[in-house]
């Protein structure tokens, strides 16, 4: 595309190089249509805020536990207060504070993100090694220690859809420039 | 020709040896050691001939990929010495010991998520899909078979540096989380085209194929502006570190959203909300409240000549040099102070003066030998002004971690030692 000059341009130039439609314009015919399954296998994105695209399934606090022991604790800490890894537990109340501490807990905005991440990165050293199962147990775990969920808990789709995570109000946009 | 150009290596081990002995170096020491002596000594100076001056040097081709001069060696990425792990983790460019604008390839800043993957670029595809009209797939060949365009470009990781102590003693330390190239890819938009946008199309999701999924939601009004997918980077294909053989490139966002080792761009009407866009890069306020979305890198500057960990020789004549860089466009003029801020004098900007590019300045200077503190301020096309880190500070308090662009004196000693003025 070029510049388009808006002076000396008609209307009819204006209208075939500026303000045409994405779809109107010239395609290269590069690439091949990409098929249902190969999409499918790869879009692992879950919408953080909605839920949206959480698969079947359902994993419990208790089995959860079993994993995080197994898998996370290493780096997270037996309860999930941190080492290599991220803390994951506490610090509710401390974001104003001189030494905020960033948890799932204390800061994530959405508990959905929970799910994919664990699911597209975690463990560190094995990710996309477990299950949809496991990943809910292991979200279900990780709520659970924040007290977002009960013990006995069983998390799905729907019910980790609807989990309001604490800091989610505490989320504006961006202000810049703000110093003047 | 003589035995020599046959006997390179000998040749070049005999030479270095023949150097130890004259230089009166133990004889326990070989050619790497031997070779850092001579720099040191007398014996190459005038009136004496220089022992590289007497045999013939390397043969042509006796490093098919190049390497700097072995007395550059200190020239390297400055990487974390305590760092819990290094798979999630930074190194900057030395900056310091850089000229010009370019940032060679080697010396690039790294952030990873989850390592840097190997990829084959034979096996490596593209995914275009979401809210398009013709979901696509691109081998790494189709992607070059676009029409091709190269731009000189900043990338900058967010956090760079942070607002709290301790601060880094070195210009790298400081902000070598930023780093510039000529990038070589395909307009974004030209991508987009080929599979037809739907208009309720508003980010667009970008996926990594490394160990992190690495995952960030860009607005499709960058998408169409001036967003790449980059295959090249100063000339040759891009580094394994640099998101070898594809990425994302978006003109002065914060680096972590031109994802590297690109594989799939899902159009969406919302962000996706990941990990990484809520709970990592985020700004959080002394209030408690976070800002998100947070996606331009303001303007800023440092000087990396005379700068922390340097010696000025002797009183007399110094350059004063630094790299100046706005997310918003060009440098418009760059300021020096030499007396703690009091007063400040326009640099000379060198030319060329790129959009969204670092831009290098200069500015003549005779040192009297006194202490003195020395700083630069950066001033972009659209009138915003680089502030000072008291100024970032009362705005945003000190938790904020991301974004910090602010002004960073050096102070000189008498003795010309150069340290960090923000103690």
């Amino acid at each position: 595309m070029r510049k388009c000059n808006m002076r000396t341009a008609s209307a009819a130039l204006l209208a075939a190089t500026c303000i045409a439609p994405l779809q109107a314009q010239e395609r290269y015919t590069i690439g091949r249509a990409a098929t249902d399954a190969e999409i499918a296998a790869w879009n692992i994105d879950i919408g953080g805020n909605d839920g949206s695209n959480l698969p079947p399934g359902s994993g419990t606090v208790a089995r959860g536990a079993t994993i995080f022991a197994e898998q996370c604790a290493s780096c997270h800490g037996d309860k999930g207060h941190g080492g290599i890894g991220d803390r994951l537990v506490g610090g509710q109340g401390t974001l104003a504070s001189p030494k905020p501490i960033k948890t799932v807990g204390s800061y994530w905005p959405y508990a959905p993100t929970l799910f994919d991440y664990i699911r597209r990165a975690m463990p560190m050293n094995a990710p996309q090694s477990l299950n949809d199962t496991d990943v809910y147990a292991v979200s279900a775990y990780v709520l659970h220690l924040n007290g977002l969920l009960a013990a006995a808990a069983t998390l799905d789709a729907k019910s980790l859809a609807a989990i309001k995570m604490p800091n989610r109000a505490a989320f504006v946009g961006d202000p810049r420039p703000d110093v003047k | 020709m003589s035995e020599l150009s046959d006997h390179p290596i000998s040749a070049s081990r005999r030479r270095f040896l023949e150097s130890a002995i004259a230089g009166g170096i133990a004889a326990t020491s070989l050619a790497g050691d031997a070779l850092a002596e001579i720099g040191k000594g007398t014996e190459n100076l005038p009136p004496k001939i220089p022992e590289w001056m007497k045999t013939p040097g390397d043969p042509v081709g006796s490093q098919l990929y190049g390497t700097p001069s072995q007395f550059e060696k200190h020239v390297v990425r400055n990487v974390p010495k305590n760092a819990a792990q290094m798979i999630s983790a930074s190194s900057r460019a030395p900056l310091q010991d850089l000229d010009g604008i370019i940032t060679p390839n080697g010396v690039f800043y790294e952030r990873h998520h989850g390592g840097i993957p190997n990829i084959d670029p034979e096996q490596h595809r593209l995914i275009l899909h979401g809210l398009v009209e013709k979901p696509l797939i691109f081998t790494m060949e189709d992607i070059r078979q676009f029409p091709s365009q190269s731009r000189i470009y900043f990338l900058e990781c967010s956090g760079n540096p942070t607002y709290t102590k301790p601060y880094g003693k070195t210009a790298s330390d400081l902000v070598g989380l930023v780093s510039c190239a000529e990038w070589t890819g395909v307009s974004l938009k030209l991508v987009l085209q080929e599979a037809g946008l739907k208009p309720e199309a508003k980010w667009i999701v970008a996926e990594g194929a490394d160990a992190a999924a690495m995952t960030r939601s860009i607005p499709i009004e960058k998408c169409l502006d001036d967003a790449m997918l980059v295959y090249s980077q100063n000339g040759e294909r891009l580094r394994p570190q640099q998101g070898y053989p594809l990425r994302v490139f978006l003109p002065g966002f914060e680096g972590n959203m031109s994802v590297k080792w690109l594989r799939r761009l899902k159009v969406t009407a919302e962000p996706a909300y990941s990990r990484e866009e809520t709970s990592k890069y985020t700004d959080l306020m002394a209030d408690g409240s976070s800002r998100e979305f947070t996606f331009y890198m303001e303007a800023k500057s440092i000087i990396t000549r005379p700068s922390g960990e340097q010696r000025l020789s002797a009183p007399g004549f110094h350059e004063i040099t630094g790299i100046a860089w706005s997310g918003h466009g060009k440098i418009s003029r760059v300021d020096i102070s030499v007396d703690e801020g009091k007063s400040w004098q326009e640099a000379q900007l060198q030319d060329p003066v790129l959009t969204r590019a670092l831009t290098r300045f200069r500015f003549p200077w005779r040192w009297d030998g006194k202490p003195v503190v020395i700083q630069s301020r950066a001033t972009d096309e659209t009138g915003y002004v680089q502030p000072t880190l008291a100024q970032l500070i009362a705005v945003r308090g000190e938790n904020s971690f991301y974004h910090n662009n602010a002004i960073w004196p050096w102070r000189i000693a008498a003795n010309g030692e150069v340290t960090n003025a923000q103690v």
